[in-house]
């Protein structure tokens, strides 16, 4: 039965190449926007760490003066922490695992003497940072808390930028220099590929999250002995500031991550940030009440952070706006058709035919429609997506349709298309067949 | 000309599902195309702001220097004896890390006087003190005044021997000196801030490194501050077709007139290319409201045309009996274009209302801006516009049916 009810379907669309062309085009159109701008959605707010987001979080404190301007356009300074803060937390051990960091923009020089050097990005971070990130190693590791207390010279590169400064050689042990005084460090491991997307862990009132990733790292301690330069935002509001503007209590720049476990470590690790705004509070230190300290899981802090931007929404709600004109187009035209096929529907309904197969032939033709929409849709998306990889904005290139995305792309048209089959079918399946049948 | 509106509507009754249906698609399509328009409109808006230099002459070339021991300005002064030297090249200074458009940000508060900083420093902010503000501070080498295109309206420039280190005077844009002294003549006013600098000039509005708002845009101070950073930033002078020729010259230029140093990838740009990166986000958008607005144009009409046909021959037996008791061929193609003018009305009334509702939403949740009320009428009439065009067509060949298909069965 169905097998006919589709044949019928083929040879009524064929019957209307045009028309056929027509409610095609414009599903394909709405549906391959739609998801375009989904996607687009869709890999800006993912989980950038899948296997380990759970049990990732960010303690915030907010050690601002009271009066403090709420949003300048660098955001708010109290997503990041001051160097005093930075180290208490990291000294009290509370958390399985913990690592402030901060983004590095360094000199690296090649081996071969009297060749350029080149400006990386990299991290400057404690020791914990590669266990609790779970950063791939290639070969070796990274370096242990008394590499961190020793500000030892050892650093960490990405495979990509090994192979460029030592080609098929073993780097590990090898010297390199880093910085403009050319300082230098020994080659301690290489990690594998390693970019996550949002580069979660990054200073997001500096970059924005999207499009970079880390080519080399280095040990926290050992960058601000150098005066190493950072592209983080430095945040003050002391009216006395230290000469060093990277350990001033009242410079914010640094990011902190902890890793807890269980849901009683989470609970207690809380309690522990608020006990510490306390008594930072309780000083003086901290104008703000201890309640301004929070802690964030991974999602949440990508949520809190804004990553996304409006312009970005914005696109989706259009693009829904599309979907829905097209859908609207879609139903008209098939009600339309199927209208005009009165006589037909009357004969069939004489010959014995009940509403249902009226109903489900009419829902075959509509579906298959729909089905093909989808297929131009996806066709319609991957080129969208494309023209999008094109364009040299930060989240550009990681415009990519995944499987799950794809999956919703043939969900959407198969959705769209019986949505839009629905009502058509239906008023088809209610002409009264003696009127019809008169009019022969 | 007469044309009877009852027989369209009586026609229109039998139809009324899917009247109500292209009805609805013109209403959705009329909303989202005006503010998706009224986005464009503001972004190209956006796009278009002025900076308040010379940016068609302007190239922007940039040097890091390697050695930290470097003298920097005798390494200044024989770069720009090599840029000068370049054939087009009319100007070239060293400008700071900053300059419009330029991102980054070089913000000093700065206050009319001594008492308003202090009392800024009690609060720790300059919120609310109505005596200060935040200017962002450009700097440059001896002549970058001139060299920028910035326009003197009173007072005169820096002299030479007032460029250096920590400098005592500055040249203010109008809309500071309106906010710091309203209503006086700024010459000759102080600066209170972390020093004093004295008003020598005022200069015609120029643009802060970033846009934020309208309010704080233009509140800029230029002062005789030697750049003297690792990384050097050169400002040329020249014809605006003459800019890529002398980029490609400045590099060499650069890389012969001192040590081995780096010009990374983006450190030559004309300034229309600095621009164009500024605002990149902002043409993103545009690119892509212009092609759903489009697209979205495109299927209403595709809609419309497609179930005129659809009409037209469902009909092909009445309008055969019309034309052979007497309707002319204008009458039958007025009556569709009629039918097709009524529908679209009812849409454009029901979309001008949605649209209204949508600005109001999306004012709520993304800061825009209230629509004007002139955008519904633009809206209305390209929605009429497609209408007939699209229904135009399938008109024709409904006017086209000869009377004689009355006198067949079928």
């Amino acid at each position: 039965m169905l097998g006919y009810y589709l044949k019928i379907a083929c040879s009524s669309l064929r019957r209307t190449p045009i028309t056929t062309l027509l409610m095609v085009l414009a599903i394909g159109l709405g549906i391959g926007a739609s998801m375009t701008m989904l996607t687009v959605l869709h890999v800006m707010s993912r989980d950038p760490l899948p296997a380990r987001s759970a049990r990732l979080y960010v303690p915030h404190l907010d050690p601002l003066p009271k009066n403090y301007p709420a949003n300048s356009e660098w955001g708010d300074p109290s997503n990041n922490l001051t160097w005093p803060d930075a180290m208490e937390l990291l000294h009290a051990k509370r958390a399985t695992a913990q690592a402030a960091m901060a983004g590095g923009h360094l000199l690296v020089w090649p081996e071969q003497e009297r060749t350029l050097p080149v400006e990386l990005d990299g991290r400057y971070a404690t020791h914990e940072f590669f266990p609790m990130f779970g950063l791939p190693f290639v070969t070796g590791q990274g370096w242990g808390e008394a590499d961190d207390e020793a500000h030892a010279r050892v650093v960490v590169l990405s495979q990509a930028l090994a192979r460029k400064l030592f080609g098929t050689n073993d780097p590990m042990g090898k010297a390199i220099q880093l910085g403009e005084h050319q300082t230098g460090f020994r080659v301690i491991g290489i990690v594998g590929d390693w970019e996550p997307q949002p580069l979660f862990y990054a200073d997001a009132s500096s970059k924005g999250g999207f499009g970079t990733h880390d080519d080399f790292f280095l040990p926290l301690s050992t960058a601000v002995e150098l005066g190493f330069g950072s592209d983080n935002h430095f945040a003050g509001w002391g009216s006395n500031q230290t000469e060093d503007m990277h350990t001033d209590p009242a410079t914010a720049w640094l990011q902190f991550w902890v890793q807890l476990d269980t849901p009683q470590q989470v609970a207690d690790y809380r309690s522990f940030l608020h006990e510490y705004a306390a008594q930072q509070h309780a000083s003086g230190r901290f104008e703000r009440p201890a309640e301004t300290a929070r802690l964030y899981s991974l999602m949440d802090w990508l949520q809190h952070l804004r990553l996304v931007p409006d312009d970005v929404h914005l696109q989706v709600l259009l693009a829904g706006g599309f979907l829905l004109v097209c859908l609207a187009n879609i139903i008209a035209l098939l009600l339309a058709k199927f209208l005009r096929r009165g006589s037909e529907i009357g004969v069939r309904r004489a010959l014995g035919a009940q509403r249902r197969h009226i109903f489900l032939q009419f829902g075959i033709e509509a579906l298959l429609v729909g089905a093909l929409g989808g297929l131009l849709g996806i066709v319609v998306a991957e080129v969208g997506l494309w023209s999008i990889r094109q364009r040299p904005d930060a989240y550009a290139h990681v415009a990519q349709m995944d499987a799950a995305m794809l999956l919703a792309t043939v969900t959407l048209a198969i959705a769209a298309a019986v949505l839009a089959g629905l009502l058509p079918a239906w008023r088809a399946s209610r002409i009264a067949p003696a009127l019809q049948i008169k009019a022969l | 000309m007469h044309m009877p509106i009852r027989p369209i509507l009586s026609s229109l009754r039998h139809h009324r599902l899917t009247a109500a249906l292209l009805l609805l698609q013109v209403a959705l399509t009329c909303a989202i195309a005006i503010n998706a328009l009224f986005l464009i409109h503001g972004r190209i808006e956006r796009i278009n702001t002025a900076t308040g230099i010379a940016e068609e002459e302007i190239s922007l070339v940039s040097v890091r220097g390697l050695n930290p021991d470097a003298n920097p300005l005798a390494q200044q002064d024989s770069d720009l004896a090599a840029l000068r030297a370049i054939p087009g090249v009319t100007t070239a200074v060293a400008v700071g890390s900053t300059l419009p458009l330029s991102g980054g940000s070089n913000d000093y508060g700065s206050c009319a006087d001594q008492a308003s900083v202090d009392q800024a420093i009690a609060l720790s902010s300059m919120d609310n003190i109505p005596g200060c503000v935040q200017p962002t501070y450009y700097e440059g080498s001896p002549g970058f005044v001139q060299a920028l295109g910035a326009h003197l309206v009173a007072g005169r420039d820096f002299n030479a021997d007032e460029y250096g280190n920590s400098p005592s005077v500055g040249i203010v844009t109008r809309s500071l000196a309106q906010r710091l002294w309203p209503g006086q003549t700024a010459i000759g006013k102080v600066i209170h801030g972390g020093g004093q600098l004295t008003v020598v000039g005022v200069i015609d509005d120029v643009l802060r490194p970033q846009l934020r708002d309208a309010s704080v845009d233009h509140l800029v101070t230029l002062w005789p501050q030697r750049p003297d950073g690792l990384t050097a930033r050169y400002l040329l002078r020249s014809t605006a077709q003459d800019r890529p020729r002398v980029l490609a010259a400045a590099a060499a230029a650069l890389a012969k007139s001192g040590p081995l140093r780096l010009q990374p990838d983006d450190g030559q740009r004309t300034f229309s290319e600095v621009r164009r990166k500024y605002f990149q986000r902002d043409s993103t958008m545009v690119g892509l409201l212009l092609a759903a607005t489009c697209g979205l144009l495109f299927v209403t009409a595709l809609g419309i045309g497609g179930l005129a046909n659809f009409w037209v021959a469902q009909r092909t037996r009445q309008i055969g009996i019309r034309r052979a008791i007497g309707a002319t061929r204008g009458d039958i193609l007025r009556h569709f274009q009629t039918e097709n003018f009524l529908i679209v009305s009812a849409g454009v009334v029901l979309g001008a209302l949605l649209a209204l509702l949508l600005n109001q939403w999306l004012m709520g949740r993304y800061e825009l801006p209230r629509l004007p009320l002139a955008y519904l009428p633009v809206g209305a009439f390209a929605l009429w516009l497609l209408g007939q065009i699209a229904v135009f067509g399938p008109a024709r060949r409904a006017a086209a049916i000869p009377p004689a298909v009355a006198t067949r069965s079928t």
